[in-house]
């Protein structure tokens, strides 16, 4: 049962976080990542992680799972740290002195090498935690919304918006249903004996056949219905259709807004004026 | 006063190869009605139903809703008023949140929000769904979605209603669901029913039944009427109901019970006989 | 071969926040030779039960060493479920597996290749093409299709009862000993149901030596099954004969479960002061009750 696992990781639970305006959580989201890549010191990160802990902490998302978000990516983020610190010349961007630490051959490790790993593995460890907090507090369909309502002025240059937004939500959708039917296609042809996971790669690709057809057909046939389905409900495009939802900005997106828009200027300033240069 | 829905003189098919030919069929249903459409895969029964509603457009010939022949300018008009709740539970909901499901096609017609939100309110508590407004479509049972799908066309509020095998996927308990569903709509709101199925049982419900076969409609009757006429059904490669085959047995071991389709009716008969 | 299943439990998600049980400590026994029902709710842990027989969901002592022992036994013949030295892929070619909706797994481009596609999945050796033939052609005679006409033919242009008796035929081919039905005639019309079950009862005589089915239809289940098992709430609630389960009629109702017709209607007498003690099939029920009035006469 693929399907209960749900897609984009919703963690249904009531809070501060998952009230707020989908719009608004995007664009913390964006903000936070300019705020942690322009940060340059070690307090400036720490206080972006800090304000971080606190979305996590009014979310109600427990650490595990957001741990479990970092370990996915965990070695990903490791392994390109390791290159880093090998390999980062110590051209000092940031750092006046590139101190050599160790060297041997092609790799050396500068004291700046060290710094630029930490960095980095900071950063990207921020990052995807702090895009993992807007998945886990925001349902795709509000998701959808926002960025349908975010994109909303592109409509001037005649983007399809709403369509864009539609074929989103029909993914979104769709994609546990078809999660379902894979798994049952799979296991029908298993029990006609094929070796899913056994073999050569090209072995692999001949035996995904099996399974890739009845899929596609099956979404074909799905759309098909579907596409009756929304024309029995008089769909005709964006045109003259109204919305129901309507995303609500309140004051606790007010508040969010100010605590990111202190987080940026404050990084900003920092970056001009080190509290502890290095 | 004009037919809720009327077929005149109808031909159609689906391009020169498909074997399947609808030719001049003539067909209508009153306002109010309750028509239970029975024939074997392929019969025609779904043709019907599209037909009504322009998804299907005629060959020759015309469809009537109240009066007004379906065209390509009308179209949006006729489907506000001829809902279609189709077979597959998983392949007819657009969002995932009920509510958002059942809002489509208000929204699609331009209605203001408020107006949306009470309809919502109304279908989803005209098919007893009103506790699941903000449950996930993907995790309710098949009879559950299939109320949703029938919220969601209810929320245009159609004077005509087609359920096209919209009971085939469903296990007893949620086709028991939806026939009930449906049979208050007819009765409470008014609203005129089709109920396109293979299920003998479900025709049993309707105030008139019809067969189809080849794209004809060869039987018209009461359910009784047409049950009673169990061979030739079995002609249209239909089966009688178990309880029409029970009778029939009874009969030809000697019990003379008269033709009767409620297990109630029949026990009572049974009761009489052998006393 | 015989199915044992004893203390079997099992939890999709295990671990997660949606977590679910799906089998609750079941035992059930499954005599060769038998045509068994399996009756209950979606989610009431049915097909959860039947797709451990295949080992398409497997215990989790057969899939990692030192797992804790857990008390489950489950043997299907001489196959052991429950340990990580069971060939699994024997096993599955002694057990056959028919999904609900099962045309919804052809995907070849001919009728033959669709059929022969399990055979050659689970030979030892790549067979010989004449050896691929008789065993594709008997597959498709003994579900009722001329083999000559549809060899050739792409499945997808059948009818759907051809289909899904093309997909029964692509089950059958390795001559399971036991085969495992889910729904098989869920959405078919009444002629296409019939054949179905008529298929049913041809391939117990002389095809499969055990036939599990997992049905809505109480009918169905009534005219022909040996052992009827109710799951509910992941749990095996009753194993009877339908002769005896059917006495229980408003057990299985107050379960939201249906009744055959001919149950309905012994209920029904009953209330009008008449027993009928019939075995629910409609043949001996129609017997019964022509007795009880010859009796009176």
């Amino acid at each position: 049962m693929l399907k209960d696992v749900s897609f984009g990781q919703y963690y249904p639970v009531k809070s501060f976080v998952h009230n707020l305006d989908p719009r608004l959580k995007i664009l913390f989201l964006i903000g936070y990542i300019v705020a942690i890549f322009l940060a340059k010191e070690l307090l400036a990160l720490g206080v972006a992680a800090a304000v971080l802990l606190l979305a996590v902490l009014f979310a109600h998302i427990p650490f595990g799972k957001v741990l479990r978000a970092v370990r996915g990516v965990l070695f990903l983020v490791l392994f390109t740290a390791v290159l880093n610190l090998f390999f980062h010349g110590g051209d000092a961007v940031y750092w006046d002195a590139p101190a050599v630490l160790w060297e041997w051959k092609i790799f050396r490790v500068t004291q700046a090498g060290i710094m630029f790993s930490v960095f980095l593995i900071l950063r990207l460890f921020l990052l995807v935690i702090c895009s993992s907090l807007l998945t886990y507090t925001t349902t795709p369909v509000s998701l959808t919304d926002g960025i349908e309502s975010l994109l909303t002025p592109l409509k001037w240059i005649r983007f399809p918006v709403h369509e864009l937004a539609l074929i989103m939500s029909i993914a979104l959708r769709f994609i546990p249903i078809l999660m379902d039917e894979t798994e049952r296609i799979m296991n029908a042809q298993k029990a006609r004996g094929a070796m899913l996971d056994s073999g050569g790669p090209a072995k692999r690709v001949k035996a995904i056949v099996p399974v890739l057809i009845p899929l596609l057909l099956s979404a074909f046939r799905r759309a098909d219905e579907l596409g009756d389905a929304m024309d029995a409900r008089c769909y005709s495009g964006g045109k003259n259709r109204t919305k129901y939802k309507k995303l609500h900005f309140s004051w606790r997106d007010l508040f969010a807004l100010v605590l990111l828009a202190a987080l940026i200027a404050g990084i900003v300033v920092m970056r001009f004026f080190p509290v502890f240069p290095l | 006063m004009a037919k809720a829905l009327e077929y005149r003189d109808v031909s159609f098919s689906y391009g020169e190869e498909s074997a399947f030919r609808m030719e001049h069929l003539n067909f209508s249903v009153e306002e109010g009605e309750f028509v239970a459409v029975l024939g074997h895969n392929g019969s025609g029964k779904s043709t019907l139903a599209r037909l009504a509603n322009g998804l299907l457009v005629p060959d020759g010939g015309e469809v009537a809703v109240f009066g007004t022949t379906v065209t390509q300018k009308n179209l949006f008009d006729i489907r506000r008023q001829v809902g279609i709740v189709f077979q597959n539970p998983d392949s007819q909901a657009v969002a995932s949140i009920v509510e958002d499901d059942v809002a489509f096609g208000a929204e699609n017609v331009g209605l203001p929000r408020e107006e949306i939100g009470e309809r919502i309110e109304f279908a989803l508590r005209a098919v007893g769904m009103e506790e699941y407004r903000t449950a996930t479509v993907s995790r309710l049972s098949g009879g559950q979605k299939q109320r949703v799908a029938i919220a969601g066309v209810l929320a245009l509020r159609p004077k005509i209603m087609i359920l096209d095998e919209s009971t085939a996927m469903l296990d007893p308990r949620g086709r028991r669901e939806i026939v009930e569903v449906v049979k208050e709509l007819n009765k409470r709101e008014g609203i005129t029913v089709l109920l396109i199925t293979h299920f003998m049982e479900e025709a049993l419900l309707c105030s008139r039944a019809v067969v189809m076969n080849r794209g004809e409609i060869v039987m018209q009757d009461t359910p009784e009427g047409i049950f009673r006429r169990g061979e030739e059904l079995v002609t249209y490669n239909l089966a009688l109901p178990r309880i029409g085959e029970i009778c029939n047995r009874l009969r030809a071991g000697g019990m003379e019970v008269p033709y009767t389709l409620g297990v109630d009716a029949l026990a009572e008969e049974i009761a009489k006989c052998v006393s | 071969m015989r199915i044992v299943a004893e203390h079997l439990s099992y939890t999709y998600n295990a671990d997660s926040p949606f977590a679910t049980k799906a089998l609750d400590d079941i035992s059930l026994t499954i005599e060769e030779g038998e045509f068994f029902g399996i009756i209950g709710h979606t989610g009431s842990g049915k097909s959860t039960f039947v797709q451990h027989l295949n080992g398409l969901l497997r215990l989790p002592s057969s899939l990692k060493r030192g797992k804790k022992k857990d008390p489950a036994v489950l043997t299907v013949g001489e196959f052991d479920l429950t340990s990580r030295k069971t060939n699994f892929r024997a096993l599955r070619r002694q057990v056959g597996m028919v999904f609900q909706y099962p045309e919804n797994q052809l995907f070849a481009e001919t009728v033959f290749e669709d059929v022969a596609f399990g055979y050659k999945n689970f030979a030892e050796k790549k067979p010989e093409a004449d050896e691929v033939a008789r065993a594709v052609r008997e597959a498709l005679e003994e579900v009722g299709l001329d083999y000559g006409e549809v060899k050739g033919m792409s499945p997808f242009d059948l009818s759907g009862g051809q289909k899904r008796r093309v997909a029964i035929a692509g089950v059958i081919v390795t001559k399971p000993e036991i085969l495992v039905l889910d729904e098989p005639a869920a959405g078919l019309d009444p002629l296409g149901k019939r054949e179905v079950m008529e298929l049913l009862h041809r391939l117990r005589e002389h095809w499969c030596k055990t036939v599990v089915v997992v049905s809505h239809d109480m009918d169905e289940i009534a005219e022909n099954c040996t052992h009827v098992a109710v799951f509910a709430e992941g749990k095996v609630k009753k194993v009877l004969p339908p002769a005896e389960l059917f006495p229980h009629a408003e057990e299985l109702l107050s379960l939201g479960l249906d009744i055959p017709l001919t149950a309905k209607l012994v209920l029904a007498l009953r209330k009008r002061g008449m027993e009928i003690d019939c075995d629910y099939t409609v043949e001996d029920f129609v017997k019964k009750v022509l007795a009880q009035k010859g009796e009176k006469c």
